[in-house]
């Protein structure tokens, strides 16, 4: 095309918004990381990483940090054991509605995380499906406690994360070799030993990227733990929230923020490289 | 081997399950005579549809939403298209770590850039304010148009607009009578998307919208932390309608796998 070389031009409102609205208070975010929070709990303007030492001196942090990868663990492993077989499921179907049930599985992406959060609160409520099924088949006489705890919490997070792991199992299943499938059945092994030994292990780089992909998810969730914790589980994500609005602690919010993104980072190369690994 | 088999639709089943069953039963609740959250249900009316359309609150924050969507869909067209022609079309040095330089807030959980929004719009006095909702709210959108649009314009057949190009059809008359035309589905589908994004979007809300400028979902979460009636079951029941209309409009348009996902 004639006249591309002003092409390039095309790039600079946007640019300007992404380095305005994006990069700038994200570097911003960084350096309130070094201020200080005086005596009076107003931020004093510094080079300093007494923040820092201060926040990861508290062992409140750790606990936060062990029940953050605890809670995203579970969650995790959860959604893997369920969005495997239906990732599974998406890809083998020659069912003429593939197209409407892979909507249907990615459905809960695309709407509001307060009404998925509600509709767990309904289920798992003291007064909600499970109790009232469960005491009425006579199986408890009280209710059990299944929400604002870290029950619903990791309930309501494996299903969150669900459909981002749908994705990236479907997006990893497409290098899956149908042919060694049918080799390997066609020899005489089991459908059963066929999918241990042939499609597990050929989808297991697939397998860590998507368990990766939900384990950051759910590191940085907060609407779900906020709500369906009810104030009685703490995490990374929640703690930010409150020493930024509630408490207006900016400089260990942000250092918190860098932790925790770092802790992510961390993850996601660790996850990459394993991947990478397997795929070999 | 061919299809899914037995076993393997039985399991998928049972997870379809699993994904309904929060929206089945906030459908079921919405129609409760109830006061309080109660599954199943002792008896259905209408009661909390009426008592949603009288509740001035969340019709207040629906509104805020609805003109915020708005104009963040409009603004992230505006500025994301461009940016989209521009990589999808052109050749220049340095186009891959451009790409990755706009789609580096995808990366980010909106936590992060909640906090660091606040932190930048407090001076500026922007939080709690239309403009400081929207060009938040841009921060997931943009790069999402361009990212959806980029892939839409890369997939364009190329062949006619270079015989646009060899009629004599200037560049941008071929990107107006040719280019913009064939993506107009592409389009519609992304700015349905991108209204979505700004209007279920709650992290980065709740971060810089005060008591004064609360958006919906915003409004949703602090009644649901303050009460529990079946009020936040009608109003899911109106906007998993909508949803479900925008689903399906992006599905016919261009699909939803492919448009959410890559």
């Amino acid at each position: 095309m004639t006249g591309s070389r002003r092409l390039p031009l095309l790039l600079l409102p946007a640019g300007l918004f992404v380095l305005a609205i994006y990069a700038w208070p994200t570097l911003l975010l960084l350096r309130n990381a070094f201020n200080e929070v005086g005596p009076t709990g107003a931020m004093v303007e510094a080079w300093s990483l007494k923040t820092a030492t201060d926040t990861f001196a508290d062992g409140f942090t750790l606990e936060l940090t062990l029940n953050s990868l605890q809670l995203s663990l579970s969650a995790t492993a959860i959604a893997l054991a369920l969005s495997y077989p239906l990732s599974l499921f998406l890809f083998r179907t020659d069912s003429r509605f593939r197209g409407l049930l892979a909507v249907i599985a990615i459905l809960p992406m695309l709407i509001s995380g307060v009404v998925r959060v509600f509709g767990w609160l309904a289920i798992l409520g003291d007064r909600g499906l499970v109790n009232t099924m469960l005491q009425s088949l006579g199986l408890i006489s009280a209710p059990i406690k299944l929400v604002f705890n870290w029950t619903g919490v990791t309930i309501g997070l494996a299903e969150s994360i669900m459909p981002y792991m749908v994705l990236a199992l479907l997006a990893g299943f497409g290098q899956l070799d149908r042919t060694l499938e049918e080799a390997s059945r066609s020899l005489g092994a089991s459908p059963v030993r066929t999918f241990w030994r042939v499609t597990l292990p050929l989808s297991l780089p697939a397998i860590v990227l998507a368990a990766g992909l939900g384990f950051v998810l759910s590191m940085s969730a907060y609407i779900t733990p906020k709500l369906l914790g009810g104030g009685r589980v703490f995490v990374l994500a929640t703690e930010i929230f409150e020493q930024a609005t509630t408490n207006t602690n900016w400089p260990v919010a942000a250092v918190l923020a860098i932790y925790t993104l770092g802790l992510l980072l961390f993850l996601l190369v660790l996850s990459n490289l394993l991947a990478r690994s397997l795929r070999r | 081997m061919n299809g899914a088999g037995p076993v393997l639709s039985g399991l998928a089943a049972l997870v379809y399950a699993l994904i309904l069953a929060p929206i089945v039963v906030v459908v079921m609740l919405a129609f409760s005579a109830d006061s309080f959250i109660l599954f199943p249900p002792s008896g259905y009316s209408l009661r909390w549809f009426q008592a949603l359309a009288a509740h001035a609150p969340l019709l207040s924050a629906l509104g805020l939403s609805m003109q915020t969507a708005c104009v963040v869909t409009l603004l992230s067209l505006a500025i994301g298209v461009p940016a989209a022609l521009a990589l999808a079309k052109g050749e220049f040095p340095g186009k891959d770590a451009l790409t990755g330089f706009f789609l580096a807030p995808l990366l980010l959980p909106t936590l992060i850039t909640g906090l660091a929004l606040l932190l930048f719009f407090t001076p500026l006095r922007l939080t709690a304010t239309l403009p400081g909702l929207v060009l938040g709210h841009m921060t997931v959108t943009v790069p999402f148009v361009i990212r959806m649009m980029t892939t839409a314009l890369s997939n364009l057949p190329h062949d006619i607009e270079a015989a646009a190009a060899t009629l004599g059809a200037t560049p941008w008359r071929v990107v107006r009578r040719v280019t913009l035309p064939l993506a107009t589905p592409g389009l519609i589908a992304c700015a349905c998307l991108s209204f979505l994004l700004s209007f279920d979007e709650t992290v980065i809300s709740l971060f810089i919208s005060g008591p004064r400028a609360a958006t919906l979902p915003v409004e949703m979460v602090r009644y649901v932390e303050g009460r529990t009636d079946p009020l936040i079951a009608a109003l899911s029941v109106v906007l998993i309608v909508a949803t479900l209309i925008v689903v399906v409009a992006v599905e016919r348009l261009v699909g939803v796998a492919r448009a959410v996902g890559k």
